[in-house]
């Protein structure tokens, strides 16, 4: 018998229609957990770095993670991998809510969908019952509205459903697939599903789940709920009230957006306004949020409250989590009523919250630029959100510049060319990024941001406080109960971190300590994307309730797996390796590792450089960004050294190179 | 039992386990299912399966309909008609508060045999502080009450099973009802 997993994938071929249940290999496991790990393992074999995004070999793979479905409290995960349009890397957004653990009561761990229909269609699950079925009539449907309507025709309304909207199905590289409450955003997966013809998957399951050693599993499980109890009545001081406490960033519960809307950047990625939030901005926006806000909601088996039902006068409802309240708002430097409203329509749309706003606001830059013309935009409405607006409807239909827009900030550029380029600033490998443009370059983020395989920086950070303390005694009063730290050496970068003079940044912590801090903060989110569990539960906040001492009893209990901190360590830097690989053997190097050039006005070349030499050679990779043979071999992933050498991305004898320079 | 079938006037005791429900802090989150289904699973917490439990949450987000309802006594008959409510504008479905499982509808049954569900308040020995359902609630919709209710005397109790006795007579004739009573006390 297989423990928390299921130990099938379901084959679909969308091309000639064939459904195959396939047994997975149990050694899979052992060597990847799960989830991304997994995913990024059926990515290596069989989508070859010449297959292109939109071609029918590239795979769309929904995966669950390990514990998902199992009593662990988050987790719930929907990893869905493929290779993006926008950076022709591998994408790996990811999904809270309930389709994953629906997805294994029916009895799969994975869907990989290959080949594309002729007409749209949907899938649906339900047990040992799959089906292809027709969807000509949710062709232009919202994504919410979609999943709806799949529901009462299917007649099961507990059938969780994953749908696109308009955005994904003309293949936008910024496509989201949306779920309730949820939504896999980032990396254009929604345009790999789109076309495929794919509109949505609903998926309906009443299999058992089985545990390896129960008592242990749940004597675990409830030493987590405790643990969060405790940890919710103990915000942490001093940082920003969305993230004092454990969950992701609390945009729903909390109205103070001052931290916000005066640190971030407004328009496209441009402008920071130091004095925006004012009395009246919090009354007004207080009087918003608290009016369309009907309930605070979570995901499967979670505790938390992140997401909230959204009820905006005169439009369907929808919900919301996060930061996509502010996106939208500070894109069009209006308000939060704005943000609620526009929403709606981009989440029926199924556009990802990040990108979409700033592509608009990146399209009137250039307009007043006079890049784009009059006439590129003929009919756009007068007022600023009219166009937004306006710009929206385009994108999502790939009308006019829509088309142009709907490929993002980077692509989008280089078509209009006239120096559009400068335009497209804030990305990181094509990839629209977090508005936000400080001073002095920060090393740890500076690592994080130009090495992170996720391109989105909320997907790599956690653990470590992103600034120092200002005093000696907060930080020890930080430290004393930071039972999360892999090592106790941490804890005293910490303590010895200040805001200025000697120990401060760009120079401390140095180069070998940020190596260190930024390979825990990652590891932890590998961890948690190949067993399915939310990173507002472990990787992402300050002190969460899991981390690498009660991980390994937690994943062995409910798996069966013969697993320490050592060997989970080591798992979690085989799948970060294997994703780096398959990104190199895409065409990935050096040069591509690097932030936004204006996120940090002050730069240091010779320190940046330092630090990616020290976090390459601490992660066993050449200079240029490739793990080496003998860093892959180790890992017993001597197969990917071979196709790396073939392709002459590694040259034999690199480590020896490396070793002797 | 009374010692020696002694009529007693003093008023009998019992204690009622009630969870009060507060729709209001339901995040939707179904922790409630995940756990029961455990806990009820063969080895206990040996496998997860919300479509075993015997809690649902009545979960329509975009309605804002969050209702956890327990599992009661199975109904072998589909009722003569069926309950809509409407409350603050919302309406329900159809038989959504019953507890029973019946003929009607898929709720409160095993997935595998069909056989109906039932809360046991989590039953085991030795006896937990409150069903898990509870104690995995961290959003406190689901709070555990106890209270004590005065049982009904004795000559009440006498006077109704008089009552079921004499229609079981009417029906079926008082000598078959004996004959039943004769078998059932040697059975004993």
């Amino acid at each position: 018998m297989r423990f928390a997993e299921t130990g099938f994938n379901l084959e679909v071929d969308l091309s000639t229609g064939n459904i195959e249940r396939v047994e997975t290999d149990p050694k899979l496991t052992e060597l990847h957990l799960g989830g991304l790990g997994t995913s990024a393992r059926i990515l290596w074999d069989r989508v070859p770095r010449e297959v292109e995004p939109f071609s029918p070999d590239n795979l769309l793979i929904f995966s669950t993670g390990l514990l998902v479905g199992t009593p662990a409290p988050g987790a719930n995960r929907t990893i869905v991998s493929t290779v993006s349009p926008q950076t022709l890397l591998m994408a790996f957004s990811m999904m809270g809510g309930f389709w994953a653990p629906e997805l294994k009561h029916a009895g799969y761990d994975k869907v990989i969908i290959r080949g594309k229909s002729p007409k749209p269609v949907y899938l649906w699950i339900h047990n040992d019952k799959v089906e292809i079925r027709d969807a000509s009539h949710l062709r232009g449907k919202g994504a919410i509205e979609t999943a709806e309507i799949i529901r009462r025709e299917l007649g099961k309304p507990k059938a969780q459903v994953a749908a696109i909207g308009l955005a994904g199905e003309n293949r936008v590289y910024f496509a989201s697939i949306e779920h309730g409450r949820s939504s896999a955003s980032r990396l254009g997966i929604g345009a790999v599903m789109g076309d495929k013809g794919l509109k949505a998957i609903a998926v309906r399951g009443t299999k058992d789940i089985n545990l390896a050693r129960p008592a242990e599993f749940l004597d675990l499980c409830n030493q987590t709920l405790k643990y969060i109890e405790i940890r919710e009545q103990k915000p942490i001081p001093g940082v920003m009230p969305i993230l004092a406490g454990l969950g992701s960033p609390q945009e729903m519960k909390v109205v103070d957006e001052e931290w916000h809307t005066t640190n971030f950047v407004w328009g496209n990625a441009r402008t920071r306004r130091k004095d925006y939030w004012t009395k009246e901005i919090e009354t007004q926006w207080r009087g918003t949020q608290e009016s369309v806000r009907k309930r605070l909601v979570s995901c499967y088996n979670c505790p938390m409250k992140c997401g909230a039902i959204i009820s905006v006068p005169g439009q369907s409802d929808y919900m919301m989590k996060c930061f996509s309240k502010l996106t939208y708002t500070m894109a069009a430097y209006s308000d939060l009523e704005f943000g609620f409203r526009i929403a709606q329509r981009a989440t029926e749309y199924g556009v990802d919250a990040y990108s979409a706003p700033q592509v608009m606001a990146f399209a009137l830059e250039l307009h007043e630029a006079g890049i784009l013309t009059d006439q590129d935009l003929a009919g756009i409405p007068a007022d600023n959100e009219g166009k937004f607006y306006w710009l929206l409807d385009r994108i999502v239909r790939r009308e006019g510049i829509g088309d142009v827009l709907a490929d993002g900030t980077w692509w989008a550029a280089r078509r209009i060319g006239k120096g559009a380029e400068q335009y497209a600033h804030n990305t990181i490998k094509k990839h629209e990024q977090l508005p936000l443009k400080l001073g002095m370059l920060n090393p740890i983020y500076f690592l994080m941001y130009s090495t992170g395989e996720k391109a989105n920086i909320t997907q790599i950070e956690g653990q470590f406080p992103q600034a120092p303390f200002s005093t000696r005694e907060e930080r020890e009063e930080f430290v004393k109960d930071w039972i999360q730290v892999p090592h106790e050496r941490f804890k005293q970068y910490f303590l010895d971190w200040e805001s200025r003079g000697e120990h401060s940044i760009p120079f401390y912590p140095t180069v070998e300590m940020c190596c260190e801090i930024v390979d825990w903060q990652e590891m932890m989110h590998y961890i948690d994307d190949s067993v399915g569990m939310c990173a507002g539960l472990s990787s992402f906040p300050l002190k969460p309730p899991y981390h690498i001492h009660n991980y390994p009893a937690i994943i062995s209990a409910a798996s069966g797996l013969d697993l320490d901190e050592v060997a989970l360590t080591r798992i979690s830097r085989r799948n970060r390796t294997l994703v780096r690989a398959y990104n190199n053997r895409r065409g990935l190097t050096r040069a591509d590792d690097r932030p936004p050039e204006d996120h940090w006005k002050r730069r240091f070349p010779e320190l940046e450089n330092k630090l990616l030499d020290t976090y390459y050679e601490f992660r066993g990779w050449n200079p240029n960004g490739a793990p080496t043979r003998e860093c892959l071999a180790d890992l017993g992933l001597g197969f990917v050294a071979d196709e790396l050498e073939r392709q002459g991305i590694l040259t034999a004898g690199d480590g020896a190179q490396r070793t002797g320079a | 039992m009374i010692a020696g079938g002694e009529k007693t006037t003093k008023p009998r005791k019992r204690i009622i386990k009630a969870i009060r429900i507060d729709v209001d802090q339901c995040n939707g989150c179904r922790a409630c299912e995940v756990i029961c289904s455990a806990f009820h699973a063969s080895p206990r917490y040996g496998s997860t399966n919300p479509e075993r439990a015997r809690i649902r949450v009545i979960r329509q987000p975009l309605r804002n309909i969050f209702v956890p309802v327990y599992a009661g006594e199975h109904a072998p008959a589909e009722c003569a008609g069926r309950d809509k409510y409407v409350i603050d504008g919302k309406e329900y479905d159809e038989c959504a508060f019953c507890r029973a499982s019946c003929p009607s509808r898929p709720a409160f049954k095993e997935p595998d045999s069909g056989l109906p569900l039932k809360c046991d308040m989590c039953e085991s020995d030795p006896p937990l502080a409150t069903p898990m359902c509870v104690q995995w609630c961290l959003n406190h919709a689901l709070i555990y009450e106890e209270r004590e209710e005065e049982l009904p005397e004795e000559e009440t109790q006498t006077d109704e099973l008089e009552v079921g006795l004499q229609s079981l007579a009417d029906r079926f004739g008082l000598h078959r009802v004996m004959d039943s009573m004769e078998r059932l006390t040697k059975k004993v």
